[in-house]
């Protein structure tokens, strides 16, 4: 690459400029041809690519006055002063940061009480989702429940049917642990055409956070629960929908399952399940039921509304997969990403996230021209089992179109979008995908 | 201090490993017995071998009634309805009662999958109806109630006779006519536990490969163009520092190669509108969302498109909240609203003025 390409101090005040010398070129080209509706067109699309560019060039240049004003002008923040303590109880990000919302998908949903609200992966980093940008899925709507009121009942194949108050959970022994919860229908939206435009709404259904509880495991041997011909547990919420879903003994009996009343060194928020829910790392959110009120142990699994009408696997043969609860191994690049624009060639850092409901990600791979060449990407620590895992890789931008993709493996198994679509990727394998182009595009098969 | 916490280790490893060693006395003090009436009134799942269904019974006749008053509004008068949730009923047919196996679920044309064709329990039906309906008032139909409603449901699809009355003592006879009762697999590697029998190894396995691993990339699906705004100005959902901003999609996407000036300064958040805010918090309270979005038509009219008709009337709206309507904006009715007056003309004056967000 020439040095003058990816020079990114580039002062642009004339019009002409706004061009690159290729796209001058082009131009030219046609120009010659006499399509001077394309030059027209080619012009005004410039100017008004001043808000909406393909590449934007990075405003960093050396003034003709010999310097930044911003460094020659001390501003107001340097010269005045600043403001005093706890003038926010309880802090806000910045003003300037008001972009990072969770949004819904326009059309998704009929109502906004059955709906989601999807994280906006494309301005997060590290593998903590923020708790006020985590995703939300709801059923009925979500409550804020005063906790002195809420009661937790355990019951079924026990030898005492047991209830506790909040303060008494928070008493016992508790545990914490970082875990991803991603719904069931996470990147459903990239299994037909591209239909949505940005990593937020293909992938967004999908947070990481350090939850702090007590294992069920603590309450259930309290109520002197039978482990050996109890393998089911029925967990039920207490808002209006009163979700239930099953979970299995033996991931109970493992110790991981929490119920938890901690999110991120704070209690939950409201619309993640305040003042309880139950964590179930490795599984499909709709498992970790929030205002969880009640667990039953039971000898059989219990069909609920979401395991019996949705939640379900429809094969070819017309049969569905029933309790196909695990989330499995995917991986997503979530900068550069659908609708982004680059500020200008050079270089840049590839980001994004790996996750497996099975354990922790071995290796995640990233190529940058549609899947024909592949480079190993660092790992960014911690890597823990079933949490996000970052991961990053250097690339140096040449201007021209660029397909970006990523792939991850947590065991043997792994998915190339190459030989595999993406849509057989994610249905018949759940164990291997996620690939995903830089522009919201989403591979098949090229032979 | 480090005796005490070793001695949590040890029991959190016994938990752990699952030994039953841990009785209620070793955390004295912490919970107690629930009561008989604590638990009867909480436990109230029913399972597919119909443990916790409740004796009782209800007729198709008087779920028909429970139906037009309290869940055609949402699901349509015949189950049909696709306007809120997904339609219940349909898509079903005699051959799948006999066989227990819904024939139009192996097409991939056919344009849409209804609760009856998907649920393979009937327990399922009964329990979320008990459990979670009406969706704004869940758990306020009585026990024949939601039997007669199961029973209507079970008449649209011809599952049973219109003269059909359900109940604990049938149900299971009912069960055996559901069309979709052998619909269901549990032989894959998607559980995660050992409890049920399914299979060890995912679907498919692939081989790394690293260096020229395919010819000339394909993509198979763009965003059409006329998408690029649907999801709003993607400029404004992207960090307005860093390597990247969101493209501004409400123009129209700008040629390859193209450079445009640097990045605007970065512009702080709008003030927020608390009047909008607390009109739309009442409605929220009150539940008016559930059939009216703010800007969408969801049963009723969108507040947008009241406000658009009635600009002004703030005294004309409050009577309507409170009285109830048909036919100005089409044939659902609404039932007249009970809220407190207060917050009725709140929301009045807010549609009035144009109902902003």
């Amino acid at each position: 690459m020439n040095a003058d390409n990816i020079n990114s101090g580039r002062v642009q005040k004339a019009p002409e400029n706004f061009l690159t010398p290729t796209g001058i070129k082009e131009v030219f080209a046609e120009g010659k041809k006499g399509r001077r509706d394309f030059i027209r067109n080619a012009f005004a699309a410039a100017a008004a690519g001043a808000a909406a560019p393909m590449a934007m060039a990075q405003g960093n240049p050396v003034p003709v006055e010999g310097g930044d004003p911003n460094i020659l002008n001390l501003p107001e923040h340097t010269v005045g002063l600043g403001q005093g303590v706890a003038a926010e109880g309880y802090g806000k990000p910045s003003k300037f940061e008001a972009n990072l919302q969770r949004r819904q998908s326009p059309g998704l949903t009929q109502t906004t009480q059955a709906s989601v609200s999807f994280a906006p992966l494309q301005s997060l980093f590290g593998i903590v989702t923020p708790s006020g940008l985590h995703f939300e899925r709801h059923h009925q709507g979500w409550w804020d429940i005063d906790p002195s009121k809420h009661r937790f009942m355990i019951n079924g194949m026990v030898k005492k049917n047991m209830v506790f108050t909040m303060d008494e959970i928070m008493r016992l022994p508790s545990v914490s642990r970082f875990a991803f919860i991603e719904c069931g229908a996470n990147t459903a939206t990239e299994w037909g055409n591209v239909a949505v435009p940005t990593v937020q709404y293909t992938h967004g259904m999908i947070s990481c956070s350090e939850f702090t509880g007590v294992p069920l495991i603590t309450l259930l041997q309290m109520a002197g629960a039978d482990l050996k011909n109890g393998k089911f547990v029925l967990a039920e919420g207490g808002d209006g929908s009163s979700m239930t879903r099953t979970i299995p003994m033996s991931l109970i009996t493992s110790g991981e399952v929490i119920v938890a009343y901690g999110q991120n060194g704070e209690m939950l928020r409201p619309e993640n399940g305040y003042p309880l829910r139950l964590v179930v790392p490795g599984v499909q959110g709709v498992s970790w039921v929030k205002y969880l009120r009640r667990v039953e142990v039971g000898d059989k699994p219990y069909a609920a509304k979401d395991e019996a009408i949705h939640y379900m696997d429809l094969q070819p043969d017309g049969t569905h997969r029933q309790y196909t609860n695990l989330q499995e191994v995917k991986s997503v690049v979530t900068t550069p990403s659908g609708g982004q624009v680059l500020l200008d060639k050079g270089f840049y850092n590839i980001t994004g996230l790996a996750w497996s409901g099975k354990g922790k990600i071995k290796r995640v791979d990233v190529s940058t021209d549609g899947g024909r060449n592949w480079r190993q990407a660092r790992l960014e620590t911690p890597v823990l089992s079933k949490a996000l895992s970052r991961f990053n890789i250097d690339w140096v931008w040449d201007g021209k179109p660029a397909i970006i993709q990523s792939r991850a493996q947590m065991t043997r198994a792994m998915c190339n979008p190459l030989t595999n679509s993406c849509a057989q990727c994610a249905a018949r394998d759940r164990s291997i995908t996620t690939t995903r182009s830089s522009r919201g595009w989403c591979r098949k098969t090229v032979r | 201090m480090s005796r005490f916490r070793n001695a949590l280790l040890t029991l959190a490893l016994l938990a752990a490993a699952g030994v039953v060693a841990a009785q209620s006395n070793t955390f004295p003090g912490i919970g107690r017995a629930a009561t008989p009436s604590e638990v009867a009134k909480w436990d109230i799942d029913v399972r597919p071998d119909f443990k916790g269904l409740p004796a009782g019974s209800g007729s198709v006749a008087k779920g028909q009634d429970v139906w037009e008053a309290k869940c055609a509004h949402c699901h349509g008068v015949f189950g049909e309805s696709n306007e809120v949730f997904s339609p219940l009923i349909g898509g079903t047919t005699a051959e799948d009662i006999k066989k227990g196996r819904v024939a139009n679920l192996m097409r991939s044309d056919y344009p849409g999958r209804t609760t009856m064709m998907k649920v393979s329990s009937v327990s399922t039906l009964w329990d979320y109806i008990n459990r979670a309906m009406p969706w704004t008032n869940p758990k306020t139909l009585s026990t024949e109630e939601v039997y007669a409603v199961t029973a209507f449901m079970l008449n649209m699809a011809n599952i049973v006779p219109d003269n059909y009355v359900l109940s604990d003592k049938n149900i299971a006879e009912v069960q055996a006519r559901m069309p979709n009762r052998n619909g269901m697999s549990t032989a894959h590697a998607m559980w995660p536990g050992n409890e049920l029998s399914g299979v060890k190894n995912p679907d498919t396995a692939n081989k790394i490969c690293m260096k020229d691993c395919t010819p000339e990339a394909k993509v198979a699906s763009f965003l059409p163009d006329f998408a690029r705004n649907a999801h709003g100005n993607l400029q404004e959902q992207n960090r307005n520092v860093g390597p990247q901003r969101g493209a501004d999609t409400t123009k129209p996407e700008p040629k390859a190669g193209m450079l445009v000036a640097a990045a605007a300064p970065v512009a702080a958040a709008k003030p927020e509108i608390n009047e909008a805010k607390a009109a739309i918090a009442l409605l929220n309270k009150h539940s008016c969302t559930a059939c009216h979005g703010v800007d969408k038509k969801i049963v009723g009219p969108g507040f947008n498109e009241i406000a658009k008709k009635q600009a002004g009337k703030t005294d004309y709206i409050l009577s309507k909240v409170k009285a109830g309507g048909v036919g100005v904006y089409g044939q659902i009715p609404m039932p007249p609203q009970s809220l407190p007056g207060a917050d009725a003309k709140q929301i009045a004056e807010w549609i009035s003025k144009g109902a902003s967000k």
